[in-house]
């Protein structure tokens, strides 16, 4: 974007000393410098909206309904996209919607390396067609106690993963967040989190028809605030899994290393599955607090996915593998 | 410095009540429309949490900038700020109760048993209490000036579990708690300062003295 600020205004083209005793002739001075400033202003904002390409709030289509999607009534559009957390912007989960309105989107390409047959950088627009958007109505449960309905429009991961051709010998997907400190501010500061924030999963549970890639919300393409233009939803886990701004997914036969299991070990695990059982060391997960809700609900194992993805872990004891 | 007239100080008095009213008549007010966001509740127990943290330290600043101000009158309004401190204290420990966990007192024992966050803000809390219940002039003559003073010095150990309360509940980035932290540990080191020198020239004192008797 190249957009000039208005030039300033001289101070003496406001209050011109020879005519400042004048009084008219100030009047007509500062009405005129007014009159140029809101020019400049409207100019500036006009030029904003009309040079900018703002995939943000365009429509998707040919969005295809899933049966995987729940009947629950889908949080506001408004509270999805004013309150999450996305620490790239800032600690504050009002502060992102605001910080993020001008992140780069365009061009973006996703690097897959690691054990692949051929590494290999995707483009955005080529990683969107890999596959029908499909509308995946979630619920989504943050760690911290609060849990929305949210609309996303993604396909399967796993579709991602055929593209990406991985070697039989890989047992483990991970993903990294871009890392654009020039656009995101909390990543020029230390003392917040290891930057670029990395997540990853078990290749099954990669592969599980329920984990998506979300490129859209509410039939619109994915707001940046939301983790555009590409981020990960794994429903039945805390939310912190879902990593946004997806630039490289890597394939390995180890256990990647998670952003928040290397700042607090004993608080996140690397699975982080929803489990009212197992309390964060700080605070109770037995319940949990719907946006827009008063009273607080119990919260549901797996985040209320057992059905589907309890078997991915029979056999290990979740206490110890949160 | 002149000090200011009573005159003034008493009419001041309501304007400064209304001010520390503030931040809870915004709170209400944003509550009836709309303007607390997605989660009101969440926005209510941080609101009211900062603010206590932020009258408490009001309180204790008083004196030093009083003693370095000369503005000798500030202490007149020390016991109005600290019981506005009592009062956010109190409507944090109410939205946790309440709003939180709806008055299941055995869900609160559990927390304030395990999580120790929560046991620093209820320690934080149960300090402020009796200096609210003795802060009127017949507790200070009953107790007696030095020993009011003395209990009111919980006022220290209260900002400091509110402190450590902050910094507990937080996930990452710690630069909200420690600034009140660092606010707390600079009025603390100045009381600290202020008490050696009396101690020193205490000591000085007597020592002239005893040198001028030999």
């Amino acid at each position: 974007m190249t957009i000039k600020k208005p030039s300033d205004i001289p101070s003496s083209e406001i209050t011109p000393k020879s005519t400042y005793l004048t009084r008219r002739k100030f009047i007509a001075g500062a009405a005129a410098a007014g009159a140029a400033l809101a020019g400049g202003f409207y100019l500036r904002d006009h030029l904003d909206t009309a040079t900018t390409v703002h995939a943000e709030g365009q429509k998707l289509s040919g969005i295809v309904k899933s049966k995987l999607s729940t009947s629950e009534t889908p949080t506001s559009f408004k509270d999805i996209t004013n309150y999450n957390n996305y620490y790239e912007f800032s600690t504050d989960k009002y502060e992102p919607n605001g910080l993020s309105k001008n992140f780069r989107t365009r061009p973006w390409t996703v690097a897959i390396d690691g054990m692949v047959k051929k590494p290999k950088k995707l483009d955005i627009d080529a990683i969107m067609k890999l596959a029908p958007l499909e509308e995946r109505i979630y619920r989504h449960r943050c760690v911290e106690g609060w849990s929305m309905v949210i609309p996303w429009v993604g396909f399967p991961l796993s579709a991602l993963i055929k593209a990406a051709d991985p070697l039989p010998s890989a047992k483990f997907v991970a993903f990294q967040t871009v890392l654009a400190p020039d656009q995101m501010p909390n990543q020029k500061r230390s003392g917040v989190l290891d930057w670029p924030y990395v997540e990853g999963l078990r290749m099954d549970e990669a592969m599980h028809p329920l984990a998506i890639m979300a490129v859209g919300l509410y039939d619109e393409v994915l707001p940046n605030v939301d983790g555009a233009p590409l981020r990960l939803v794994v429903p039945w886990k805390y939310g912190f899994k879902g990593i946004k701004a997806i630039v490289k997914i890597s394939f390995t036969d180890s256990m990647p290393p998670t952003t928040w299991n290397k700042m607090a070990p004993d608080e996140y695990g690397f699975y982080s599955n929803v489990n009212p059982q197992k309390d964060h060391p700080r605070w109770s997960q037995a319940s949990e607090r719907r946006i827009g809700e008063f009273r607080k609900r119990p919260t549901l194992m797996f985040n209320g996915y057992a059905d589907q993805v309890a078997s991915l872990y029979s056999g290990m004891d979740l206490q110890k593998n949160y | 410095m002149k000090p200011l007239p009573e005159k003034f100080i008493r009419a001041l008095k309501a304007p400064v009540f209304l001010l520390c009213l503030g931040p809870a008549f915004v709170l209400t007010w944003k509550g009836f429309h709309d303007g607390l966001g997605a989660n009101p509740i969440d926005v209510i127990t941080r609101t009211t949490g900062r603010w206590t943290l932020t009258f408490l330290l009001i309180t204790i600043s008083i004196t030093p900038v009083r003693k370095l101000s000369g503005l000798t009158w500030l202490i007149r309004f020390r016991r109005m700020l600290g019981l506005f401190a009592f009062f956010y204290g109190s409507l944090h420990l109410m939205t946790y109760v309440w709003l939180d966990k709806f008055f299941d007192v055995h869900a609160m024992l559990h927390d304030i048993a395990k999580r120790r966050f929560i046991t620093a803000g209820m320690t934080a809390w149960f300090l402020m209490l009796p200096l609210a219940i003795t802060s009127t002039k017949g507790w200070i003559r009953r107790m007696g000036g030095k020993r009011w003073q003395k209990l009111h010095r919980l006022i220290y150990f209260s900002a400091a579990a509110g402190v450590v309360h902050f910094i507990w509940l937080v996930k990452a980035d710690l630069r909200r708690p420690l600034t009140y932290g660092a606010v707390l540990a600079t009025l603390l080191s100045y009381r600290l300062i202020t008490w050696l020198v009396s101690r020193i020239r205490a000591r000085r004192a007597m020592a002239t003295q005893q040198t001028a008797r030999a």
